[in-house]
């Protein structure tokens, strides 16, 4: 213990370096900026950033501690649309829609944007603080989990579907598996066989998660408005009380409960930030169905997967720092950074390079801090382009969603994908079919499916062995409690 | 933003090096794949060196085009492009295995003109520390006794160059390929981390990735599928040749040109990739990308592409991956 103060004093001494504080505030700036813009992920900012690490000669810590700012920044900006706009910046930020835009047509839409960057701040830094005196063991506890536990874990997250969708529950579940068969479409990562690509070159890589939900709900939101003249009840700018006191204290509970998911499905190396988003919005509305307030605008179904989202974000830099194993993508970019400079990651990180490893944890508690200042302030002027004209706002946000879709790929083709998706997101609308079931069937369904064939292919083919272990009988338990619980009533009664 | 540090580079080295009678015009490096990945880095390192050297006087700027593993690269440049002296298109040995399984659409390796390679990283054959083989034989005998006995994992599909390598192993034991027990992960992060998690028990994974795990004592190298022993850290691994098996992987990472490329411009890019290739300033850029040295242009290279594209190409017909 005492170690890991000491370790994490030589850290904050790294990390408290003039320039290491400006690449940190300057990476929460780029990371938000990115969050809020569709298509550009960290991935591509962190990838495209790198290069000018290296040609600026920074050393490793300080280059370390830019690109992961941007990182974690991200989780921070992909909300302001999904509030203010319901159109979604990232996967994550799919659930934050549900709650997030009927508070901003409530007028409250500042308040929703305040507690999502408090929430965001207590997620992370609670994160960083388990992260730098628990991270060796979590990261051994998390390539534990096998294959066969992530099926339970990914079945139990679909299994919540239901509750995502508003009033119908049967629509939801058919929005889903919607999702989850449009999550087939490309190269069978099993065999390489093609399904459904109907000889496309295009579709081989499959569809990307910004085509789709920029389509869905982006275009979809905006077809919607030009029926109706733009006379829809939008999001109104000011009028809802600001955000009190009282109102932070009251969803405290619900950050801290999503604290706990988030981190510990970011640990898991083959999880992510939108399992543990869409897992603690639904752990929340359960805790409060009787009230009903979920879905219209309750402050907690913000707080909730804001939160998750930037715990869990957290969480997959465990593995990669103790272990030297990638959770996702941009943690894969981030240790390849490592590598440019000759520092191989891995276990010995820790004590071959403490200055980076610490370093780098501690500038993401000054990181976090800096965000939520940066944040806060800002929420007035986020708020404000709701005062834009619709006529302006609407073209501007388009173009916006044109330029990520096509810096996604290259690809024209993508961009009427995107616009077949925002017909068949109008239509839905039209017909109270829920979008987000079908965004989360399609992130969960294509890991569902990955893992389902490991699984298969270590246990020779038994179904069985999917629920061996320990954990994935407790998370198939939960599963079948999940699905039968919306039908108790009618259980009971006979 | 790449491309202003790239413009501030070259005109800071205003070096003339073209003098065969060819100047590439705003030349470009076609990366089929997202920022990040192998083909991006090639891309990016490549333009980056020949520029600061001064070999390639403008700026090179890099396109990402990600589709297919380079499927979506190669039907642009032969739709598009067959003739433009000045592309080059990045291209690994999983493009070759892509080639030979059909995944790249009609095209093949006698669609393009092949450069040069820049490096190459190695495949190894990876066990846990505390793993019950000790060498490349037990491995090759536990196989042989049971061929669905070792569950193991990389980070590509059934076809793909990670399964390539354990395929090689196996049919090295006398074990048909298609029985193996073969788990695909989503890239090689997450196969190591099956793999010290004790769900898979062997990974065909590269030498880059597995450095960090195998200094740090947690896994166990029973071979480098290199002719020779690699330099530096893994210097103590034996390679599979040594013990008795002729299997050997190098990963190459090059370049091809379009089809129609001009032979001043295909000229001018294999001289400009050898000269890259033999500056003083190369071997520590290439190193910092977990690249081996793997020297190879012009014809000897074409040899090599065309050769490896049909040892895949009979490879996957003998294990029933394709059925012509």
């Amino acid at each position: 213990m005492m170690d890991t103060f000491a370790a994490l004093g030589g850290g904050f001494a790294v990390a408290l370096v003039p320039t290491n504080l400006a690449l940190a505030f300057l990476g929460c700036v780029i990371g938000t900026a990115i969050g809020v813009l569709p298509g550009i992920g960290p991935l591509n900012a962190i990838a495209l950033l790198l290069p000018f690490c290296l040609a600026l000669r920074l050393p490793p810590e300080s280059a370390l501690i830019l690109l992961a700012a941007v990182y974690y920044g991200s989780g921070y900006g992909g909300r302001i649309t999904a509030i203010l706009l319901n159109m979604p910046g990232e996967p994550s930020a799919v659930l934050t829609t549900l709650d997030g835009h009927p508070l901003a047509r409530q007028g409250r839409g500042g308040a929703a944007l305040a507690i999502s960057g408090i929430g965001s701040f207590v997620g992370a830094t609670l994160s960083v603080i388990l992260m730098s005196f628990l991270s060796v063991p979590l990261a051994r506890v998390a390539v534990a989990f096998s294959p066969a536990d992530y099926v339970a874990l990914i079945a139990f997250a679909l299994s919540l579907l239901g509750a995502v969708g508003g009033a119908s529950a049967p629509k939801a579940w058919a929005a889903g598996c919607l999702g989850i068969l449009l999550a087939l479409i490309g190269v069978d990562s099993g065999t390489g066989v093609e399904r459904f690509t109907a000889g496309s070159l295009e579709l081989l890589g499959g569809v990307d998660f910004t085509v789709l939900a920029v389509g869905l709900f982006a275009i979809g939101e905006i077809l919607l408005l030009i029926e109706t003249s733009l006379r829809t009840e939008a999001a109104k700018l000011g009028g809802g009380k600001r955000l009190s006191l009282r109102e932070i204290l009251f969803c405290l509970p619900a950050m801290l409960r999503a604290t706990g998911i988030g981190f510990v499905i970011g640990v898991l190396p083959g999880a992510g930030a939108s399992v543990a988003s869409a897992l603690s919005y639904t752990a929340e509305k359960r805790l409060h169905e009787s009230k009903d307030t979920f879905g219209k605008g309750d402050l907690r179904g913000v707080a909730a997967p804001e939160t998750a989202d930037n715990a869990a974000q957290i969480g997959n830099l465990v593995p990669m720092l103790s272990l030297g194993i990638p959770g996702s993508g941009t943690t894969a970019v981030l240790l390849g950074a490592l590598l440019m400079y000759n520092i191989t990651p891995g276990p010995l990180l820790f004590t071959q390079r403490p200055d980076v490893a610490w370093g780098l944890i501690a500038s993401m508690y000054i990181g976090n801090a800096m965000l939520l200042l940066l944040n806060l302030p800002l929420v007035g002027v986020f708020a404000r382009l709701l005062s834009v004209p619709a006529w302006v706002l609407y073209p501007g946000v388009l173009a916006l969603s044109f330029g990520g879709v096509y810096a996604v790929s290259n690809s024209a083709f993508d961009l009427l994908m995107a616009i077949g998706f925002g017909i068949m997101g109008w239509l839905f609308r039209k017909l109270d079919i829920p979008l987000v079931p079908i965004v989360l069937g399609f992130v969960l369904g294509r890991m569902l499916e990955d893992n389902l064939r490991r699984a298969l292919a270590l246990s020779d083919g038994s179904v069985m062995e999917l629920a061996a272990s320990p954990v994935s009988i407790v998370l198939w338990g939960m599963t079948v409690v999940a699905v039968l619980w919306p039908l108790r009533a009618k259980i009971w009664k006979n | 933003m790449q491309r202003r540090t790239i413009l501030a580079a070259s005109t800071l080295l205003p070096v003339a090096a073209q003098a065969q009678g060819f100047t590439p015009q705003n030349p470009e490096c076609i990366a089929g794949a997202a920022p990040g990945g192998g083909f991006d880095i090639s891309c990016r390192l490549t333009a980056r060196m020949l520029n600061q050297t001064g070999i390639v006087g403008s700026s090179i700027r890099t396109q990402n085009m990600p589709g297919g593993i380079g499927a979506v690269a190669i039907n642009h440049i032969n739709a598009q492009r067959r003739a433009d002296p000045n592309v080059i298109v990045a291209v690994s040995t999983g493009s070759w295995v892509n080639m030979a399984t059909g995944r790249f659409g009609r095209f093949g390796e006698n669609d393009v003109r092949w450069i040069g390679a820049i490096g190459a990283d190695y495949g190894v054959i990876a066990v846990k520390k505390d793993s019950r083989f000790q060498t490349l034989a037990d491995l090759v005998n536990a196989l042989k006794a049971d061929s669905a006995g070792v569950p193991m994992g990389a980070g590509g599909a059934v076809g793909s160059q990670d399964w390539t390598k354990a395929a090689l192993v196996a049919r090295a034991a006398g074990v048909d390929p298609r029985r193996m027990r073969y788990v695909p992960f989503e890239g090689g992060g997450q196969a190591l981390a099956a793999l010290l998690g004790g769900h898979i028990q062997m990974a065909p994974a590269d030498a880059s990735e597995a450095r960090g795990q195998f200094e740090a004592g947690e896994i166990r190298l029973l071979a480098v599928l290199a002719a020779e022993r690699l330099p530096g850290a893994l210097a103590s691994v034996p390679t599979a040749r040594e013990q008795g098996f002729q299997v050997e992987w190098p990963i190459v990472r090059g370049f091809y040109g379009p089809p129609q490329m001009p032979d001043t411009a295909y000229d001018f890019w294999v001289d400009a990739l050898r000269r890259l290739t033999a500056h003083p300033d190369w071997p520590a850029q290439r190193s910092a990308q977990g690249l081996f040295e793997f020297n190879m242009v012009g014809a000897e290279f074409t040899e090599l592409a065309k050769r490896r594209t049909a040892e895949f190409r009979q490879l996957a017909r003998d294990v029933g991956l394709v059925s012509q």
